[in-house]
């Protein structure tokens, strides 16, 4: 078993509403990410996957406040650390973060370069501009990415190119784990194509150690990530590897989830496309219980009221649900059977 | 609507705007009903009586008398009464009188007094003392000791058939009146102003006016403003291009500019408070045109307009139900903006003499207009303007902070 | 489908340039079509492809600049609001975002009043006009009771999308245009829009035309497809013809980039 790079235990990190109303928007999460592989989470909207990726980071701030679990980059436990020197020794250099939109951050008035030069120098203090400049050279010329791109100014990019450099600038610090909220949302295919190569390219070439992939767009997560994690109403409920994840879920949200990808190809027809009723639960006051079980298709009375876990199916694959994998099998395969 | 009514009065900004703006109101609607005096009347005879409570001499003479001992009634009279130069004169006499300078304190009357007593001598020459002078001193040495005098002053009347006096009572120096029992008595909080007419009453009149301009002018531009923003961003074409031809004309020409020559053109006869507020807003509707239409433009392809497109409604249909109530928020900021800006126009125009014509309103630009002509700044007759400044200051600011607390609940862009 | 198809819309030549002189954008240019009765149309393409500008000629929300449409065979006709009127009983529309499509200040009772004065329905008892709100309502599964007087901001987007539907059913146009109705509500709930509008489909028999950028959606849910390509079609033909087997290297790249999740997914291509 390879080296664990990143692991978190029993996470859970809390909203702040401006009525002073508590979310707990990630719920007692663990996960482990080994080097050299890539996580992914999938989940609809408000199901907790941003607040995630902003809570790996160990760096909280208002209105997302820490409430207890750890945080451990390399063995080393970051979710005690102060504020200030996450910020100086572990952003950046062990963990980077690419928000959603981040293209749409890049300052219009400052060309590119400034920008680089901006963040190195918050991390090297005494970084010469020519050493900046060779460096982000060398990584744009790794990454396949054109040298005129330093001088210019970011309305001069397209969309994707925008999406690409802010990728690369984030890995100037050589950071051992990247997350990367949904990189390729709003762009079209082919930046998004671009995009999807750019980070395999990180990984192939070392730049990164292990990448935390977020989207909700499956087809796409099916193809970059090694293990998929679906998350639900702030919870985990299944991991598993990602061809599992897609074509064997296990728990009732995530066949829905899988039931509802759609792709362009002939396989696609012959799928009848599934749908989950109803919305996601108000975080504000969850419901006890099983959180799915307001929309579940297979819910039984005690579902709503015993406390639900996760179960192990083995090493690599985890569930949350009250019923064990055979009960869970035989129900999907008599529905099956049903619809012919 | 009720949630955006809680919401805006969560805005801390808001809340104290608006109880500023609530407060001047009350008092503006109150306190004619307290003290129903015509603003404009005069009672003062001169010019700038100071701020005070001014009690009928004849009245107090005719109350009920109370002898109260209060031992420091004659000190306090007399230094009321001891001028500087009066004190000046003491200090030259004694130090001719041989008494070393550093004894001497002019500010503490009882120890002077004791001194001049001691020590004057209307026999007595110092050096280098006039005839005059010399009278000056006897005439002082009179003064003081009539003011510690305990004899009282006798009120004589004269008697209409013989024209003799008679003396019908005197008066002691501890002799006391109750203000409360003396029938005339008029508090002036502000004093009065060149003409000699309450300033606060004015203030409050003028408060009112100023509001009500305001008020029309901010309506009017507001109006007009809107109908043009709704017209040519919703319809665009030619008749945007001509509105906009039109807006970007006044938009060159400062505002203010044209509304000292409409009010020049139009004459002091003709300018009442109303014609002014008419003028103000007619000029002055310029951006709230630019700002809407520009939010009509926006709006107009948003899903819902072409959904409501697609349901067979009309044009006005359309423009009243799907675009202005979008833009309501807007418009209410923008309006009073308007109001407080057409307050401090009016007050522009009055001080530059161009405001309503003088005899029958007051408002506080024609305040501020009369306090600089009889040059109450420069005379240092700070109750003739100062208020007036003041309330204008308070008026804008209250304005602009329900603004801002406004834009902060409808620009969620701007919460904090 | 009938082997006797019948023309329901069609166009020639058309085009929409946008501004004047030196920045003229050509946004659609010169395309022609034939949408038949009850066939479900896609057009595919990606931003910026014009589709979306060819759906607002179409519905009639924009001029044309050059080029005709035919509606039933016939030369359509919509310079009077009157007539503008007569041709949006036939063509309907559901628009890509649910919260920006509504007027927030109209209750969801006003939406769907709204339509049954449209069909005529403006004397109709109040009985009958709730008896109709609700059939709608219920025909995309949602309550009616729960919905009146509430705010349509009130609901999810999947529920918004739905009470779209449901204002579709009650309007009953001959062609519905589709534009994107689900690219902004959640993967969960986007199998329940697509069903509702084939199950309306089915039975009004109206002719669907979905614009969209996802070309998995136009393949499941469409018997032709058109791909579009800065204001032009470069390909159309059926569904399986168009994303199966294409012909134009516009559209093999376009469905190359895709990501796939029964073949191998090429990562090379770019």
């Amino acid at each position: 078993m390879s080296n664990v790079l990143l692991e978190v235990r029993e996470l859970t990190t809390k909203y702040v509403t401006r009525f002073r109303e508590d979310v707990y928007a990630v719920d007692h999460v663990s996960l482990k990410v080994e080097e050299g592989k890539t996580l992914g989470i999938a989940g609809e909207s408000g199901c907790g996957k941003s607040t995630l990726a902003l809570s790996l980071m160990g760096y909280y701030f208002p209105p997302l406040h820490y409430i207890s679990g750890d945080i451990l980059i390399n063995g080393k436990n970051i979710s005690k650390m102060k504020p200030d020197d996450i910020r100086k020794s572990v952003l950046g250099n062990e963990i980077a973060y690419i928000p959603q939109a981040a293209m749409n951050a890049l300052n219009p008035t400052r060309r590119i370069i400034h920008f680089i030069e901006d963040v190195m120098q918050a991390h090297e203090l005494y970084i010469t501009k020519k050493d900046i400049y060779n460096r982000a050279r060398e990584l744009f010329e790794t990454l396949g990415l054109p040298e005129e791109v330093l001088h210019k100014y970011p309305v001069e990019l397209s969309g994707g190119m925008k999406q690409r450099t802010v990728i690369a600038v984030s890995v100037l610090l050589l950071p051992k784990v990247l997350i990367a909220d949904e990189p390729s949302s709003a762009l079209d295919v082919t930046s998004q194509k671009m995009v999807i190569k750019m980070l395999r390219q990180l990984m192939e070439k070392g730049l990164i150690s292990s990448l935390i992939f977020i989207t909700h767009e499956l087809p796409l997560l099916y193809n970059v990530t090694d293990d998929i994690m679906v998350m639900y109403a702030g919870q985990i409920v299944e991991k598993a590897s990602s061809k599992d994840a897609v074509f064997d879920p296990l728990h009732p949200y995530a066949k829905g989830l899988m039931g509802s990808i759609i792709v362009p190809e002939s396989g696609l027809r012959d799928v009848k496309l599934t749908a989950i009723p109803g919305v996601p639960p108000n975080l504000k006051n969850p419901p006890a219980g099983c959180r799915f079980a307001e929309r579940c298709k297979y819910v039984r009375p005690d579902c709503r009221t015993s406390s639900v876990h996760l179960r192990d199916v083995n090493d690599t694959r985890t569930y949350r649900c009250i019923l064990p994998e055979n009960e869970l099998r035989d129900i999907y395969a008599k529905e099956v059977a049903q619809n012919g | 609507m009720k949630q955006i009514i809680q919401q805006i009065f969560r805005s801390g900004k808001f809340i104290v705007g608006f109880s500023i703006f609530t407060t001047i109101l009350l008092v503006v609607i109150v306190y004619p009903l307290l003290i129903p005096d015509p603003p404009l009347n005069i009672i003062g005879q001169g010019t700038f009586f100071e701020p005070g409570i001014y009690v009928s001499v004849f009245d107090s003479i005719s109350s009920p008398q109370y002898t109260l001992n209060l031992d420091e009634a004659a000190a306090k009279r007399i230094a009321s009464k001891l001028g500087e130069e009066d004190r000046l004169a003491i200090k030259e006499w004694l130090i001719a009188s041989g008494i070393p300078e550093g004894e001497i304190e002019i500010e503490n009357t009882e120890k002077l007094l004791d001194q001049w007593f001691e020590n004057y001598d209307p026999a007595k020459n110092i050096p280098g003392m006039t005839n005059a002078k010399r009278n000056y001193f006897i005439r002082l040495n009179k003064a003081i000791t009539g003011l510690l005098s305990d004899e009282g002053m006798s009120i004589t009347v004269k008697n209409a058939e013989t024209g003799v006096l008679e003396e019908k009572g005197t008066i002691v120096p501890s002799a006391y009146v109750n203000v409360n029992e003396v029938p005339n008595v008029r508090v002036l909080p502000l004093g009065t102003d060149n003409f000699g007419r309450d300033v606060l009453t004015e203030l409050v009149a003028a408060t009112r006016v100023s509001l009500q301009i305001g008020f029309v002018a901010g309506i009017i531009a507001t109006l007009i403003g809107l109908t043009l923003g709704l017209l040519s961003g919703y319809v665009g074409g030619v008749v945007d291009d001509v509105i906009m031809f039109i807006t970007n004309l006044f938009i060159v020409i400062p505002s203010f500019v044209l509304l000292i020559l409409i009010s020049f053109s139009i004459g002091q006869d003709q300018r009442g408070a109303f014609t002014i507020a008419m003028v103000i807003g007619f000029t002055s509707w310029v951006w709230t045109a630019r700002a809407v239409r520009s939010q009509v433009i926006s709006l107009r392809n948003r899903d819902h307009v072409n959904l409501s497109k697609l349901s067979g409604h009309s044009v006005v249909h359309i423009i009243l139900t799907d675009i202005l109530p979008y833009i309501a928020s807007y418009v209410v900021m923008a309006l009073i903006l308007q109001i407080s800006s057409g307050i401090l126009a009016e007050a522009g125009l009055s001080i530059l003499g161009l405001g309503p014509r003088t005899t029958e309103v007051p408002t506080l630009g024609l305040m501020m207009n009369w306090a600089m002509i009889y040059q109450a700044h420069i005379l240092g007759k700070w109750w003739a303007y100062f208020p007036v400044i003041i309330t204008i200051a308070l008026i804008t600011f209250s304005m602009n902070l329900m603004n801002t607390g406004l834009d902060q609940v409808f620009n969620p862009a701007l919460r904090d | 489908m009938a082997n006797q198809k019948e023309l329901c819309l069609s166009g020639k030549g058309l085009t929409k340039i946008f501004g004047l002189g030196g920045r003229k954008t050509v946004a659609v240019d010169h395309v022609d079509f034939d949408f038949y009765k009850g066939e479900v149309v896609s057009i595919v393409g990606e931003s910026g492809s014009g589709k979306t500008t060819l759906a607002k000629m179409l519905l009639g929300l924009i001029s044309t600049t050059e080029g005709e449409i035919y509606f039933l065979g016939e030369k359509r006709d919509i310079r009077t609001h009157r007539k503008k009127k007569e041709y949006w009983k036939n063509i309907q529309a559901i628009f890509q975002d649910p919260f920006s499509s509504y007027n927030i200040f109209n209750k969801i009772d006003t939406v769907l009043l709204d339509c049954i004065h449209m069909r005529g329905g403006s004397r109709l008892p109040r009985a009958k006009k709730i008896e109709m709100m609700t059939e709608a309502c219920s025909f995309v599964n949602l309550k009616f009771e729960e919905l009146t007087n509430k705010y349509p901001f009130e609901l999810s987007g999947g529920q918004m999308q739905r009470l779209m539907i449901a204002r579709i059913f009650l309007l009953k146009p001959k062609i519905l245009l589709a534009d994107e109705p689900t690219s902004m509500i959640d993967a969960s709930s986007r199998a329940t829009i697509l069903d509702y509008l084939m199950k309306l489909r089915n039975e009004t028999g109206m002719t669907t035309i979905f614009i969209t950028h996802d070309i998995g959606l136009a393949y499941y849910v469409s018997d032709s497809v058109y791909i579009m390509e800065r204001g032009r079609f470069v390909e159309s033909g059926t569904a399986d013809e168009v994303i199966l087997y294409p012909r134009e290297a516009y559209t093999k790249r376009l469905i190359n980039d895709v990501p796939k999740i029964y073949e191998e997914w090429d990562l090379s291509t770019v």
